[in-house]
């Protein structure tokens, strides 16, 4: 029973992080980028839910719904300012620029909010009983596993079926050819950064309603985490970010609870090496050989 | 033939010279810093940065032979600083009273760091450096994560009996897990780090590291083994197909990057009295990482001179006050955009051009 319950609370960790690392691929597969400012996108999702909730008053949907539209239009001003100019650029160039935005981000919070950790109210709060009690599993857990399935089977709707979803694909194929068959590439990659920012959002409040604290430096992990997860199921692609931010949220949560309090991190990080030396492309990317 | 005699000493000289000016401006800043430090003309604070920028500079033109001259992105750098940082705690504890000179063991000390960090370069990089670009960016920064943990959980000391070391996996040990003798001594707390290290870094150990940093670099990279290095980055395909061994030659950068890192680490490690494995995490090496950038892959002038002032900058930001953090970040991105941009490229390559130009007419 006691199994059964970190089985579950790894399985909503990993559902967060799935989130994240849905946002992440999406980008890396369009924009071929590390976007190291993608966890602190969460940290604004958190820290606009927190505000809409504690001092405008909202209640949980309506904050929820503000933060994914102020994170959206903060990905997109930064693609714009940021990104766009360095489209041509060398990959390091524009992975040092995303480090710069990063820490812009996490000190502006810092100034505006402050470094002490605040307490963040869960959006959903109580917990369901089972076995008589034996289980507690809580609505939030709930509520996140469910938010990343709905996620997960609406990405995959959306860019194998819509236009502009498949014009995402054609992107990530090949941007050139993209832009010879008519795409709008800069406005595919605008849009790209919308969506990774909403989901990066409904993370921020997933994550903080789980942790329960808030600060400026709360989405610095777990954004090398979901980084991680992508890149584990296989980067750029949308079921592998799922599957590597769902084994990597339950291979920490048993670890911590059987192995090492300490080191659980270590042990998803080792996990993460030797199932990259058999598989150099994650779980489910694709291994290209490199022609001449 | 004489012609072509002619043509390669009159590279050599280019060579020489590009190098010799590099030597030459790190003695002679080294001599008028000293000098400044000496006569009290330097603030305090900038004082206390002499060290921490030596191995910085140091620590630059490492990750610079793996990322701007092997061309593998390396998020794991710290890392290696972390290894060879207490590793020196650790040796120049145990050695206090066996050697009182502190010169001998900063070096033995050094040494040490450069060596344990090497060691741990080949365990990263046999399995790592089959990986690419990305995935070997996340591997390298799995391993700097693993690194900083283990450590981090890690308490060692000695006593009469010899060394003791404890790993706390479960969170449950203290001090007392390690069963010291009377009279025996803690180097390295778990959590905590080490703390009460005798500082004995000093300036010129921080000058003799970055003359012995370049002179490994800079001669690896005219080197028959450099070229090798930098045909596996220029492309890897055809390096290979007229019979480079591609995986011997990564891992030699790779592991020389470790030890030199290594070095910087312990230098580091043993300018301060206290020292927590935390500071080594993904912040630190990505600061190592913009010193790379900005100084331009491969440029090992360049790497040096945006690691000190890049250094330096923090403080000379504190005018600002609470938003330093926020202008340095604003100036990052400002300094990646302007250095990528054409108008800015064309306008430098016109000046310089110019300048060129007026040198040939004088």
């Amino acid at each position: 029973m006691e199994f059964l319950a970190y089985l579950i609370s790894g399985i909503s960790l990993g559902s967060v992080y799935a989130i994240i690392a849905l946002g992440y691929t999406m980008v890396y597969g369009i924009a071929k980028m590390l976007n190291f400012a993608h966890g602190d996108v969460i940290m604004v999702g958190g820290y606009i839910s927190f505000c809409a909730m504690q001092s405008l008053g909202f209640s949980a949907f309506p904050s929820v719904l503000l933060a994914m539209l102020v994170c959206t239009m903060l990905g997109v001003v930064i693609e714009a300012l940021a990104y766009k100019p360095l489209r041509s650029a060398a990959p390091l160039a524009v992975l040092i620029t995303a480090i710069g935005v990063s820490n812009l981000l996490q000190n502006a919070a810092m100034l505006i909010w402050k470094a002490a950790p605040r307490v963040y109210t869960p959006v959903v709060s109580g917990s369901m009983q089972l076995f008589d009690g034996k289980l507690k599993v809580s609505y939030i857990s709930l509520l996140t596993i469910a938010a990343c399935l709905v996620i997960m089977a609406a990405l995959m709707l959306f860019t194998g079926k819509t236009r502009i979803g498949k014009a995402m694909r054609a992107c990530a194929e090949d941007r050139g050819a993209a832009e010879l068959m008519g795409i709008n590439v800069n406005a595919t990659v605008s849009l790209t950064f919308a969506i990774g920012s909403g989901l990066a959002a409904i993370a921020g409040v997933l994550l903080c309603s789980f942790s329960g604290t808030l600060m400026p430096t709360t989405g610095s992990m777990p954004g090398i985490k979901a980084f991680t997860a992508a890149v584990f199921g296989g980067i750029g692609s949308i079921p592998g970010a799922f599957l590597g931010g769902l084994l990597l949220g339950v291979i920490e949560s048993l670890a911590q609870a059987y192995i090492t309090s300490t080191m659980a991190n270590s042990i998803v990080f080792c996990v993460l090496i030797a199932v990259l030396l058999v598989r150099p492309a994650g779980l489910l990317g694709k291994y290209v050989p490199e022609k001449v | 033939m004489e012609q072509k005699k002619k043509s390669t000493s009159g590279r050599m000289k280019k060579l020489l010279r590009g190098d010799g000016l590099t030597y030459f401006a790190v003695t002679a800043a080294f001599l008028v810093m000293t000098l400044l430090n000496q006569n009290g003309m330097l603030k305090r604070s900038v004082a206390g940065l002499l060290v921490p920028i030596c191995c910085y500079m140091s620590l630059a033109v490492s990750l610079n032979l793996t990322v701007g001259i092997l061309g593998e992105l390396s998020l794991g750098h710290a890392g290696f600083m972390c290894v060879g940082a207490f590793s020196a705690v650790v040796v120049s504890g145990y050695f206090s009273e066996l050697v009182p000179n502190p010169a001998f063991r900063l070096a033995a000390a050094m040494i040490a760091g450069a060596v344990c960090a090497a060691v741990i370069g080949v365990l990263v990089g046999m399995p790592v450096l089959k990986l690419h670009g990305d995935y070997l960016a996340i591997v390298t920064l799995a391993f700097g994560q693993i690194i900083k943990e283990v450590v981090g959980c890690l308490f060692v000391g000695y006593d009469s009996k010899g060394m003791h070391m404890v790993l706390n996996l479960r969170g449950g040990k203290t001090l007392e897990d390690l069963h010291l003798q009377e009279g025996g001594t803690a180097i390295i707390k778990g959590a905590q780090g080490a703390v009460g290290t005798e500082t004995i870094a000093t300036f010129t150990a921080g000058f003799v590291l970055v003359i012995l940093t370049l002179v490994v670099v800079l001669n690896l990279m005219h080197s028959r083994h450099g070229r090798a290095i930098m045909a596996l980055r220029d492309n890897l395909v055809a390096a290979e197909s007229v019979g480079i061994n591609t995986t011997r030659y990564k891992l030699k950068a790779f592991v020389l990057s470790a030890a030199l890192a290594g070095a910087a680490g312990a230098l580091y490690g043993l300018n301060y009295s206290s020292l927590q494995s935390a500071k080594f995490d993904f912040n630190t090496s990505i600061l190592i990482l913009v010193f790379v950038v900005l100084g331009g892959l491969g440029n090992i002038r360049g790497s040096l001179i945006s690691a000190a002032a890049l250094t330096v900058l923090p403080e000379l930001l504190r005018e600002f006050d609470q938003y330093w953090k926020l202008v340095y970040a604003l100036v990052l991105i400002a300094v990646m955009l302007a250095s990528n941009n054409q108008h800015v490229k064309s306008t430098v390559d016109r000046l310089r051009s110019r300048f060129r130009l007026k040198k040939e007419a004088a």
